[in-house]
């Protein structure tokens, strides 16, 4: 399933740098990430807000607007460097090969054009040889897909007239029209309820493991990716600190980061007690303490920790940032 | 959508009728029109006469009365000075004013539009910081001096244009038009290029304003990401949902370009509708001041009715529905 078990990654991230060059100062959203996800495999991008994990996402599909700009490292997808592919090749690549969704859905779609427009068009802008009657086929075939009820209808329909996670089945089918390698899911469900959230996870799921495409899914929530991935990528302050298999890093986390996190979620035997949560605040991408970033809220944090961590695998299959990892219970 | 028509068409005479009393009892405030007409050395006898025959013996609501049964058959009473009817006089002259504000309103379309949208993609250009100073230039200086200017300049110095009339017309479904003819157009290109100026600049402003807006949106890096070229990002998803806000302040400009072309049209010696009045207003020519309010509110009305209509077409979120109570 995943690169490791054989087959070329259809993306493989290396020492992705994307820098914000404010007027306070550079901030490096994106400092030296590096990842894979193999063909049809679903990976969970992990983080809280300001961690970079968007950035990520955009820096991988060329749309970081300025003053971020991608500043070192490689992007290849399906063995192609997209960091030194011209805007022309990238715009060939984008909505064809690889998509994207939007966290909001009420924003992504343009309200003055009609739902068959924004479609057709995506399909046309990669495939001038499609009749628009091909294109709008596919497009009310995409609808039905994602589980849009009398398609034909909708698609002559304006956003506005559609539900916040009809929207967002709409962006979705949008982002499937043409059968892409790999989707990039910025936090699709953040502002959905929970139900129409379950529902489009379960949707997302079965397109994955049907059409083999790679999807990276990037959100805060855990219990989301729990549901849903195959590996996790937990990202702090523009840093990937633990990338492993779901379950691996869900029960065993090594990163005091992760156990962190975890440790924060509530759950039924927590119940009356004071949950726990990880001491003060996500530093500014500004100040960042010499060396390990989350030293300052790290229990385990020591002199060592004042320099830079590399990547180590403590446990098989397991990438960690950490001098300290908690290898006590993952050795369980 | 036609229920919102008739409905707006039913407000529209209420508009009218009450805009009709307005200015009837305006105009009859100010001055007395007899001093103007009779001769100083005209005796009683002929003073009485000549306030008969204009109707003036009467009391205002009874001169009101009359002017309205006869508005209602197409009579807008007849003009002191010209002893013409008031309406055909100004419709007469309507096309001239009709031809240049039509001609401003394009150049301020075709020219500020894609003006205003560069300023606003590329903010940081020095094209656009020249475009921004050039509309704070033809925002801020006086439409007369600019038009003494372009008679100085390119009729005057450089004789390449002609400053005054409206040259040569041609009949184009029985109206008098200027555009056709190489002639009429050498006429038309300074007061139109005059009277655009200012609405240039706006639309600058306005286009410019509305670009920074929506280029952040996320639909239009949505856009992007669906691989879309930039022409069609640019052409279709932003300038959709710019030309709203347009629209809407261009409709009530155009009225205002038809009706305050004035000082253009007397700048240029243009035969139009604006200079009518100002003629009219000085000569205290009633007849022919009221006909002409009633015209502009008559354009008015129709423009906004145009600009609800055309507002619905570019924003499928507008429903056309009046809101009760």
């Amino acid at each position: 399933m995943s690169a490791a078990d054989g087959g070329a990654p259809t993306l493989s991230v290396r020492n992705l740098e994307t820098h914000f060059f404010t007027r306070d100062g550079v901030a490096k959203a994106v400092d030296g990430v590096s990842f894979y996800i193999g063909k049809g495999e679903i990976m969970g991008l992990v983080g809280e807000s300001g961690s970079g994990k968007s950035v990520t996402g955009f820096s991988v599909i060329g749309l970081v607007d300025p003053p971020g700009e991608v500043v070192g490292g490689e992007v290849l997808f399906n063995g192609e460097n997209l960091l030194a592919a011209g805007e022309e090749r990238m715009r060939q690549l984008r909505g064809n090969r690889v998509a994207m969704i939007f966290q909001d859905p009420m924003m992504t779609l343009n309200p003055v054009l009609r739902v068959d427009t924004q479609m057709i068009e995506t399909v046309l802008a990669h495939d001038k040889s499609v009749s628009k009657d091909e294109a709008r086929q596919r497009a009310r075939d995409a609808l039905g897909q994602v589980g849009i009820p009398s398609p034909d209808e909708r698609l002559k329909a304006y956003p506005h007239q559609f539900s916040g996670g009809m929207r967002q089945r709409v962006a979705i089918a949008i982002a499937l029209l043409n059968k892409p390698d790999l989707i990039i899911a910025d936090e699709p469900t953040t502002a959905l309820d929970v139900t129409i959230q379950g529902q489009i996870l379960y949707e997302a799921q079965k397109l994955c493991r049907e059409t083999g495409t790679a999807l990276i899914w990037i959100t805060h929530d855990l219990a989301v990716v729990a549901g849903l991935a195959d590996r996790i990528c937990v990202m702090y302050a523009g840093r990937v600190v633990e990338q492993g298999k779901l379950d691996d890093v869900l029960d065993h986390p090594v990163h005091p980061y992760t156990v962190g996190l975890l440790g924060s979620v509530p759950g039924h035997n927590t119940r009356g007690q004071r949950l726990f949560q990880i001491p003060g605040m996500t530093p500014s991408l500004l100040k960042l303490p010499r060396g390990c970033s989350f030293q300052e809220r790290c229990p385990r944090a020591d002199a060592a920790c004042g320099a830079d961590p590399e990547i180590t695998q403590p446990v098989p299959d397991r990438n960690v940032r950490c001098f300290h990892p908690h290898l006590e219970e993952a050795a369980e | 959508m036609t229920v919102f028509i008739i409905r707006r068409l039913m407000q529209s005479i209420l508009v009218v009728f009450v805009m009709s009393f307005l200015v009837f009892g305006g105009v009859n405030l100010v001055g007395d029109p007899v001093e103007m007409m009779v001769s100083d050395e005209a005796d009683q006898e002929e003073r009485e006469r000549v306030i008969r025959s204009m109707g003036l013996d009467k009391p205002w609501y009874a001169q009101y009365g009359i002017f309205v049964a006869n508005a209602l058959q197409g009579d807008l009473g007849k003009s002191f000075v010209y002893g013409e009817q008031a309406l055909g006089i100004i419709v007469q002259r309507m096309p001239a004013t009709f031809e240049l504000a039509l001609a401003a309103l394009l150049m301020a379309i075709v020219i500020g539009i894609p003006l205003g949208v560069f300023a606003g993609l590329k903010p940081e250009a020095r094209t656009s910081k020249v475009i921004m100073t050039g509309s704070i230039l033809g925002f801020s200086l006086p439409t007369f001096w600019v038009g003494l200017m372009f008679i100085m300049v390119f009729a005057v110095v450089l004789g390449w244009l002609p400053s005054t009339g409206r040259g040569e017309t041609v009949q184009l479904m029985g109206i008098d038009v200027s555009f056709l003819t190489f002639d009429g157009l050498s006429h038309l290109l300074l007061p139109a290029v005059n009277l655009a100026l200012f609405k240039i600049s706006l639309v600058i402003r306005l286009a410019r304003a509305g670009t920074r807006e929506i280029v952040h949106q996320d639909y239009i890096k949505f856009a992007r990401a669906k691989g879309l070229s930039q022409e069609r990002v640019i052409l279709v998803h932003l300038m959709k949902n710019i030309m709203i806000p347009v629209v809407t302040v261009l409709g009530l400009e155009f009225g205002g370009l038809i009706a305050f072309s004035v000082v253009t049209e007397t700048v240029f010696a243009w035969p139009g509708m604006g200079k009518l009045i100002i003629d009219s207003i000085q000569s205290l020519d009633r007849p022919v001041i009221v006909a002409y309010l009633m015209i502009i509110v008559l354009v008015f009305v129709v423009i906004n009715l145009v600009v609800d209509v055309l507002y619905s077409i570019l924003d499928p979120r507008v429903r056309l529905q009046d809101v009760k109570g």
